[in-house]
């Protein structure tokens, strides 16, 4: 049975959902960032069709189940395009945009064969909560993975675009959180029902509100020094640090 | 076995980000100087800022009309000051080198709630010029 509060975070979800695709549609940036607008678009759509279900067949119902899981891994699938993009702005320089698209094929040919096998190997009445939950920890994982390198490259390459910096670093907030919630999930699944049942739906608000937020917030031309984010940065002028005496 | 590894390494990756994300947004608050203003009414003495302060600083924030474009940023780095808060306490009784690289976070988010209350002043003066000018 859902409560207000589910209803609250979903409402909340797809009013940011939406904000996120007003805001990418209204600039230029829709183009500059195209992949992460097609994703918005996902999101948006999947969330709707979602509700839907939801208030058609009941949170306990199968149709519910399938449509929540698959286009949960369906959408994680978008996202690593989406990562292969900064991939691609990260690397724009270095005039390597073929080889990105490569690996992004290869990634999905890769993700697309593991997903299969995983499938096959387990029949559909088996299709059980345990199994879904695995593969969505999986997913997400790779996402830690290929957000992580990410980022590495930005700090590598002292990439300075305050925007970008601060879109791979929400993307990885958002597949941290969730790789780190469903693996809990699969080590305790006791504790799914007291807290770990609102990591997703909080990552999932959380993501499109970072995303929003940034391209509101943060214009294309703003810098950054990679330092200031990874090293302690010295004191302003005229100010210093003082320690306390613990 | 494979779960509790993928457990491990995404919260420590999770920290990782959002430490790095909360440092952005505090990075681009330590452009900005502090007027001497605001060192009156923050309380703020010479050069020093103590860890702290945050709490009031941001009380007086709170205080002043909201500009609208900081709220997210503020709600961010209090989260972050509260987590170095948690590591400053667990540096105490385990490591001290983490303790004091937590105090040193926190002094960086007492100067990002200094550098926001400046703006929120310039602000609220901003808005009082506007209606006192004769129409």
């Amino acid at each position: 049975m859902l409560g207000p509060i589910d209803y609250a975070i979903a409402a909340l979800a797809i009013s940011l959902e939406l904000c996120l695709i007003v805001r990418l549609l209204a600039s230029k940036d829709c183009i500059r960032y195209i992949a992460l607008t097609l994703y918005a678009l996902a999101l948006v759509t999947v969330s709707i069709v979602e509700d839907f279900v939801l208030l058609r067949f009941g949170v306990h119902s199968q149709a519910y189940g399938y449509i929540y899981y698959y286009s949960d891994a369906l959408l994680t699938i978008v996202l690593f395009f989406v990562i292969m993009s900064f991939y691609q702005q990260v690397f724009q320089q270095m005039g390597v945009g073929k080889y990105v698209r490569l690996a992004s094929i290869l990634l999905l040919s890769a993700t697309a064969l593991f997903s299969y096998l995983v499938v096959r190997r387990i029949p559909s009445h088996h299709l059980t909560n345990r199994f879904v939950v695995e593969v969505s920890q999986n997913l997400y994982f790779v996402g830690v993975v290929l957000t992580y390198l990410l980022w590495g490259a930005v700090i590598k390459l002292r990439e300075t675009r305050t925007r970008l910096i601060q879109l791979v670093l929400a993307l990885g907030i958002f597949f941290s959180s969730d790789a780190a919630g469903y693996a809990l999930r699969n080590l305790y699944p006791s504790l799914e029902a007291s807290f770990l049942k609102w990591v997703p739906p909080i990552a999932g608000t959380f993501l499109p509100l970072a995303w929003a937020y940034t391209f509101t917030k943060v214009s294309e031309d703003a810098r950054l020094e990679t330092a200031r984010v990874t090293r302690r940065a010295p004191a302003p002028a005229g100010m210093a640090a003082h320690q306390q005496a613990s | 076995m494979i779960a509790a590894l993928i457990c491990v390494v995404s919260i420590a990756a999770l920290l990782q980000f959002f430490i790095s994300y909360s440092r952005s947004i505090i990075a681009a608050y330590r452009k900005a100087a502090l007027s001497d203003q605001v060192r009156e009414v923050a309380g703020i003495a010479g050069d020093t800022l103590h860890g702290e302060q945050f709490g009031r600083l941001l009380q007086l924030v709170r205080l002043c009309p909201q500009k609208g474009d900081d709220q997210g940023d503020l709600s961010v780095v209090q989260s972050y000051y509260r987590l170095m808060g948690a590591f400053r306490f667990l540096g105490r009784v385990l490591w001290p080198a983490l303790s004091r690289w937590a105090e040193h976070e926190r002094v960086d988010c007492v100067y990002f709630a200094a550098v926001a209350l400046d703006r929120r002043i310039a602000y609220s003066r901003a808005l009082l010029a506007q209606q006192m000018t004769p129409q």
